[in-house]
């Protein structure tokens, strides 16, 4: 079974609309809560039961994360959505957005009961117009609807809420980086300590998850904990969208059980285009050190699966990457995407960013010297745990994990001045 | 003290940039800085001067250096004139491994310019960006607002074709 | 408290303080950039990672809060392994120029390279090179040398409150800078050279004129106003090549203004007197001490009766060499002795305090509640007090103002009463009423009666509720006040509203040590030794000696058409008299125009002497640079003066005798102002409002003769004084346009000035400032005046 969870809706004919969504259950959940009143630990402790943990990248569990806000204390509370997506090779936010936009609008409206906040933001990146527009309407639908707004349900829950769109940073996924966007500054993380849930968005309590954990959200409060833990395996549970891009037949997103084998994944996808070979796949987006194609076949998809492959499940983007990628191209490419997209407030990160990119397109185009391998590896290494947000982690590990599988690729472009695949730079 | 012109946000964008400012705390205004950039950009087809950043600081009480670092901390913020249509190409791994080069080489030989550049006629401008979140339909472009998935050298000829 | 070990010490730390503050306390060094501890952290730099026990990756010592039982290394392998890293990063887009830097010798990133950096790099690519910009004439920028500490960032913002540089753009391509060219505008900018660990941003002042360590370093104290902020003077072969902030958080945390850290310049004029000089039938020729000493006394004793002789003396000289001038004038029978160049209304002197002083430490400022400020620009006037009002205002404090010109603050302001010169004295009976009303006291005898007609509006009640609420507050009476006509009976009304709500009454007085003229007795009205009226105590002030056409004068450290009031009718006075003399640093055609004599004496920085802030600390500084030719120390040329006269007690051997003797005949450093006036009913005065009037301001650069002949400072947005500025009421009703010349006339004296309009200004009247040339050929900074179109 595929698309239980966040893709429910997607059979439809127009499946964004109110009466999709409420063709399938929708907004059933949160009258639950409201009018039969049910406590917001109880709430939490369904989560904490169904392991659902952090769909953006680091896997947190949701349901503790939730329950470090100061539900009881007075004064101002926030629940914002990332649906950012900038993670090379992700886009299931945007299909949230675009095919079921009420899951998560009542996703952050069951979030926003939970830890007593009665407003949120969702930041949707800049050039999501298209699911910007559509969660726009979903949202005067639901206002129209009494789904958003005061006095939910007859109840004295109130709560709206109101996109905000970014303006082309990648850096601005990461959670403080996003709030320091929503107040109208440049999108530069904020050191922590202190956390959003002690100091966020505008200096309030704030809880922040990713579009696709809070569309998870409706579904597991319907089910119950239990049933969503069963899609998955003990610590990772659900169901979880799989973007599958590159050379595969039917490349897209797949929501299916969380540990699926990737061979099995690959099959939904069609397999290989033909003429092309599986080479290596990055299971988690760019970020995620690759991992080769073979030792992939034995990988289930889930965190801990994954992980022990030496990589991260991540944001759940796999990249298939076939045997006509030279993985020097591929790594100077990823090592542009994070020198531009380092924020530049930290040290390590700015100049380390550019540093690695610039080795690289030397590598690249010929001029590598022998010594630029380790060198490679030592700036990524002296880059790593150093910095103020995981954007510094997530340009080095790329680097690490080339190295440690394709050495001989890019020793090939040292000693040969060109590339080893022959479909290298274009 | 010299004052930012704020007649040069027109009538239609105020309304644009009230209906944001609506959205946040009534202390936090300047939360509205990006969508009244964008606003202002799109009034001015499509790119920002100085007097446009300026304008929006002095709209939402903000310092103009505060604006000026938003704008270009940004990439959607141009900071110089464009075409009509910018074509913005994803040239990110996921589209790479599907051919995004033959998609800039096709672009740039079709409109005879380089990444970067804007058709004499000032209609089109060519702009390499980063991954857009569109992987499984890649190779992506995206004109305006809209994106454009799954191409090769003959549907983007249809598509500029078909743009006014 | 806390206690963690660091490098094996135990270290007690205070609960919230970040690591780094723990160990600079306790003396173990940690690298660091962006950290600074009179700004917000930003933990950027990464420099001061350290190793903590448990973590799991390198912590930023500036941002990590301690924790009992905390176990750090600063300088294990690991936490050194992450330093050097930092350092390397840095280094591999800094530009290798320390041999032509300013900043070579004392670059914190030259210096913790030659700690953690290796001999090569590894660093093989193109280095980033950033464009210059031009931000004024203070401050150089060599932004390719830029390490993206944002500490100057950070200090426009929270400190200086004026954000002025910013970081555009993002990532390696991130440049600090102003964006679009602009200059940096801030009164605190230089600052910032201070703030910036590498050569990044520098002096342009002094830039290229040294190498760092050919400076010799002195601790001094800043001389152009009452704050008396501490500073460090460098100097070269005996020339001052830069002056930088000295930390003292009860004073000036780690800021100096740009006026303390530029006007150094100045004393390289090319108007320094280098040597004496004596005017012989009408012809000026040099003379040696001797001959001038012996002319100068020689003059002076020649006018039989004594009391025809007036000293009037610079609020900015030490209180040695002001305790000397009066004691000498008096010697010779004269008590015609003041320092209070633009006061007008001197009819409540004898009230005055002890010294007009602001009754607590400059730091307490930024801890009051609520501030009532009468008559002052103070951001401009005294920078740092400025400082310490934002600080408050950040604080929470309600700051109010009544004003002649709606001056801009770089803070929030409570309330803003801003009124003509001659309306304030009835604002101040508004307020008073409001006070009554909202006091428990009883009315002091005829108030009640002389606020009976005015009515209190709910601003002016929110304005007294909030001092009288709040557990500190203070009534501020300003420079502009005390020069305006009703000073003392503005006064007595600020003083019942001080008392009533329990506020303290404070000065900020004019120059650099008014305190040290009030406690050395340079007034004609008290002796150093008497607080109040006595003997010895019956002379003219500044304004009655120039009134009184005196036989002669002894001018000390004046440009008497820049530096008093009515500047058209003292120089007459002057070129009157039987006999002027001048002790002076710099000379000039208008000073030999009056003179029969001039006394080359040295620059404070040339001398040593005391100063007393307005919080009365007695700060005491040395010579630091060689004096310019001949001019000798003030506090020794009135010692041979004195001698030269016979009066006896004038054989000092160091300026600290002197000191010391103003100290043993009663004054000492703890003698502390109470400031409180015991009421007498003012009387009633009623404005004439048909006259334009004129607001006239001492700028910011045109305080004193050193700081007139800074060029750079000159060169700067806030020296562009030199036009009337009137409103746009006013303007209308005058005709009068944007930059249109005209004539501006206050009786017989006229200045052609251009017109500029500028709707901070109140109604009727005209800003048109002290101190600058076209004011020297006008009357009283607030008489009357009119302005006639050129036609
Ligand atoms: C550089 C960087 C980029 C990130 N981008 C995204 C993103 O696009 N979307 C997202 O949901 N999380 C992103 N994250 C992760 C967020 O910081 C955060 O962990 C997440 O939004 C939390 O939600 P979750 O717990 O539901 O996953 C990013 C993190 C980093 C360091
Ligand atoms: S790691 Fe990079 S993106 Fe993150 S704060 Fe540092 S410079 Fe910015
Ligand atoms: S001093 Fe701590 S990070 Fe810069």
């Amino acid at each position: 079974m595929a698309n239980e969870v966040c893709f429910r809706t997607l059979h439809l004919d127009e499946p964004w609309t109110l009466e999709s969504y409420l063709s399938v259950g929708g907004y059933q959940s949160l009258k639950k809560i409201l009018t039969e009143k049910i406590p917001a630990d109880d709430i939490i402790e369904q989560l904490k039961i169904s392991a659902l943990r952090g769909r953006g990248g680091a896997g947190f569990p949701t349901g503790l994360k939730w329950s470090f806000m100061p539900r009881q204390t007075e004064g101002q509370k926030y629940i914002v959505c990332n649906s950012d997506e900038g993670e090379p090779g992700t886009c299931k936010d945007r299909d949230i957005l675009r095919y079921n936009p009420h899951q998560l609008i009542e996703g952050m409206a069951i979030a926003g009961y939970c830890i007593g906040a009665d407003t949120g933001y969702n930041y949707i990146r800049g050039e999501f117009w298209e699911p910007y527009s559509r969660f726009d309407n979903a949202l005067k639908e639901a206002r129209e609807a009494g789904y958003l707004g005061d006095k939910l349900f007859g109840t004295d829950f109130n709560f709206e809420l109101h996109s905000h769109l970014g303006g082309g940073a990648y850096v601005c996924g990461e959670e403080t980086a996003l709030l320091e966007s929503i107040e109208g500054k440049k999108g530069q993380p904020r050191f922590k300590p202190p956390f959003p849930a002690g100091f966020g968005l505008y200096g309030k309590p704030t809880t922040i998850n990713n579009t696709e954990t809070l569309a998870s959200v409706p579904v597991i409060v319907e089910k119950g904990g239990q049933w969503f833990l069963e899609h998955g395996k003990p610590d990772n549970g659900g169901t979880k969208i799989f973007a599958v891009s590159g050379n595969v037949k039917r490349p897209g997103n797949y929501e299916i059980d969380m540990g699926t084998p990737f061979s099995e994944l690959l099959e939904m996808c069609g397999g290989m285009k033909d003429g092309y070979k599986l080479k290596a796949v990055i299971p988690g987006g760019s970020s995620s050190p690759v991992i080769p194609g073979d030792q992939m076949m034995d990988v289930t998809m889930d965190y801990d699966g994954i992980q022990a492959a030496g990589s991260m499940l991540g944001s759940g983007a796999v990249i298939i990457l076939d045997d006509k990628v030279c993985m020097v191209n591929a790594l100077a490419r990823l090592s542009h995407f994070y020198q531009e997209e380092s924020c530049g407030q930290c040290t390590p990160c700015r100049e380390g960013t550019g540093w690695l990119s610039r080795i690289m397109h030397r590598i690249e185009h010929g001029h590598g010297k022998q010594e630029d391998l380790d060198l490679l590896d030592k700036v990524a290494g002296d880059i790593m745990g150093r910095t103020i947000c995981a954007l510094g982690e997530a340009a080095s590990m790329p680097v690490k994990g080339f190295l440690k599988h394709y050495r001989d690729e890019f020793q090939y472009h040292i000693d040969h001045k060109k590339c080893m695949v022959g479909a290298g730079s274009k | 003290m010299p004052q930012a012109n704020n007649e040069l946000i027109n009538a239609a964008s105020r309304v644009d940039i009230d209906q944001w400012v609506a959205k946040y705390p009534a202390d936090q205004k300047q939360s509205a800085v990006m969508a009244a950039l964008r606003i202002v950009q799109d009034q001015n087809g499509g790119w920002l001067t100085t007097a446009l950043m300026d304008a929006v600081a002095d709209y939402l009480d903000m310092d103009k250096i505060h604006v000026y670092e938003v704008a270009t901390f940004y990439s959607m913020y141009e900071h110089k004139p464009v075409g009509k249509h910018k074509i913005c190409v994803c040239t990110n791994i996921s589209c790479m491994v599907c051919g995004s080069g033959e998609i800039v080489e096709h672009l740039e030989d079709k409109l005879d310019i380089k990444m970067g550049g804007t058709t004499e006629d000032n209609r089109f401008t060519l702009k390499e960006v980063e991954c857009l979140g569109a992987c499984s339909g890649a190779p992506m472009i995206q004109i305006g607002e809209n994106y454009y998935e799954n191409l090769d050298a003959e549907r983007i000829d249809k598509i500029l074709d078909e743009l006014k | 408290m806390v206690t963690i070990e660091i490098n094996g010490q135990q270290v007690e730390a205070e609960q919230g303080q970040m690591l780094i503050e723990a160990a600079d306390k306790a003396g173990i060094a940690i690298p660091r950039f962006c950290y600074h501890k009179n700004l917000s952290i930003s933990a950027s730099c990464r420099m001061c990672l350290v190793e903590v026990e448990k973590a799991p990756k390198p912590m930023p010592a500036c941002a990590t809060p301690v924790a009992d039982g905390m176990v750090v290394n600063t300088q294990s392998t690991y936490a050194l392994a992450a330093q050097k890293s930092v350092m390397e990063f840095l280094l591999i887009n800094h530009p290798l120029d320390c041999p032509v830097c300013d900043q070579g010798g004392e670059c914190d990133l030259q210096e913790f390279s030659i700690g953690y950096g290796d001999d090569k790099s590894r660093y093989a690519e193109i280095k980033r090179v950033v464009k210059d910009k031009n931000i004024g004439p203070l401050v150089a920028t060599e932004l390719t040398r830029c390490i993206h500490c944002t500490r100057c960032v950070r200090f426009g913002q929270e400190i200086a409150g004026m954000r002025e540089l910013g970081a555009t753009g993002r990532g390696d391509w991130m440049e600090i800078g102003t964006y679009i060219s602009k200059s940096v505008d801030s009164e605190l900018s230089g600052n910032i050279i201070d703030l910036c660990p590498v050569g990044a941003l520098t002096s342009k002042v002094s830039r290229f004129t040294y190498r760092v360590w050919e400076l010799a370093s002195n601790d001094s104290i800043s001389a152009h106003d009452c704050v008396g902020s501490n500073c460090n003077v460098q100097t070269k072969n005996g020339e001052i090549k830069r002056v930088i902030a000295r930390e003292n958080d009860a004073i000036n945390d780690a800021w100096i203004s740009d006026r303390d850290r530029y006007s150094f310049e100045g004393l390289q004029s090319d108007e320094r007197l280098t040597t004496p000089m004596i005017k012989k039938e009408g012809k000026w020729a040099e003379a040696s001490w001797d001959d001038a000493l012996q002319f100068a006394v020689n003059g002076l004793k020649d006018i039989d009766d004594k009391t025809q002789i007036g000293a009037i003396c610079s609020p900015s000289a030490s209180t040695e060499e002001m305790y000397l001038l009066q004691k000498m004038m008096r010697g010779i029978g004269s008590n015609n002795i003041d320092h209070r160049l633009r006061q007008s209304d001197f009819s409540a002197q004898d009230q005055d305090p002890v010294f007009p002083g602001l009754g607590m430490s400059v730091a307490d400022i930024s801890a009051q509640q609520a501030v009532l400020v009468i008559g002052s620009n103070v951001r401009k006037e005294q920078p740092i007090m400025g400082h310490q009002l934002r600080q408050a205002s950040l604080n929470g404090a309600n700051i109010s103002f009544v004003n002649p010109v709606d001056f801009d603050f770089n803070f929030n302001v409570a309330h803003a009463f801003t009124i003509a010169p001659s309306h304030i004295f009835k604002e101040l009976k508004v307020l008073a009423k409001a006070t009554l009303e909202n006091s428990l006291s009883a009315a002091p005898g005829g108030l009640a009666a002389l606020v009976s007609s005015v009515k209190v509006t709910d601003e002016h009640k929110q304005c007294i509720t909030e001092l009288s609420e709040a557990d500190n507050s203070v009534v501020m009476l300003g420079t502009l006040i005390q020069a305006m006509p009703n000073y003392a009976s503005i006064r007595m009304l600020a003083s019942y509203i001080a008392d009533a709500t329990n506020s303290t009454l404070s000065y900020l007085s004019p120059g650099a040590n008014t305190a040290g003229a009030y406690l050395s007795g340079l007034l004609p009205n008290r002796t150093h030794v008497s607080q109040a009226t006595s003997t010895n105590t019956d002379g003219l002030n500044t304004q009655a000696m120039l009134n009184a056409n005196l036989k002669a004068y002894l001018l000390y450290g004046i440009e008497a058409e820049r530096d008093l009031d009515k500047p058209v009718q003292a120089v007459n006075a002057l070129n009157n008299a039987q006999f002027v003399v001048s002790l002076s640093a710099f000379v000039t055609d208008a000073i030999k125009a009056h003179s029969d004599v001039i006394l080359p004496v040295a620059a404070m920085t040339e001398s040593s002497g005391t100063l007393i802030n307005a919080a009365g600390s007695w700060q005491s500084f040395t010579a630091v640079s060689k004096a310019k030719g001949l001019s000798k120390p003030g506090w020794k040329v009135l010692r041979v003066m004195g001698n030269l006269f016979n009066i006896g007690g004038f054989d000092y051997q160091s300026s600290e005798d002197v000191i010391n003797e103003l100290k043993s005949e009663g004054q000492s450093e703890t003698s502390k102002s109470s400031n409180q006036i015991s009421w007498m009913c003012p009387e009633n005065i009623s404005a004439q409002t048909s006259d334009v009037q004129r607001i006239a301001e001492l700028p910011i650069y045109n305080v004193d003769a050193v700081t007139r002949r800074a060029t750079a400072l000159q060169q700067t947005q806030d020296a562009q004084v030199d036009c009337a500025r009137i409103n746009s009421a006013l303007a209308k009703k005058l005709k009068l346009e944007e930059s249109q010349p005209v004539t501006a006339k206050q009786g017989d004296n006229t200045a052609d000035v251009t017109i500029s309009i500028d709707d901070r200004i109140t109604d009727n009247c005209v800003y048109l400032p002290a101190g600058n040339v076209a004011a020297s050929s006008l009357g009283g900074g607030f008489d009357a005046i009119e302005l006639l179109s050129k036609s």
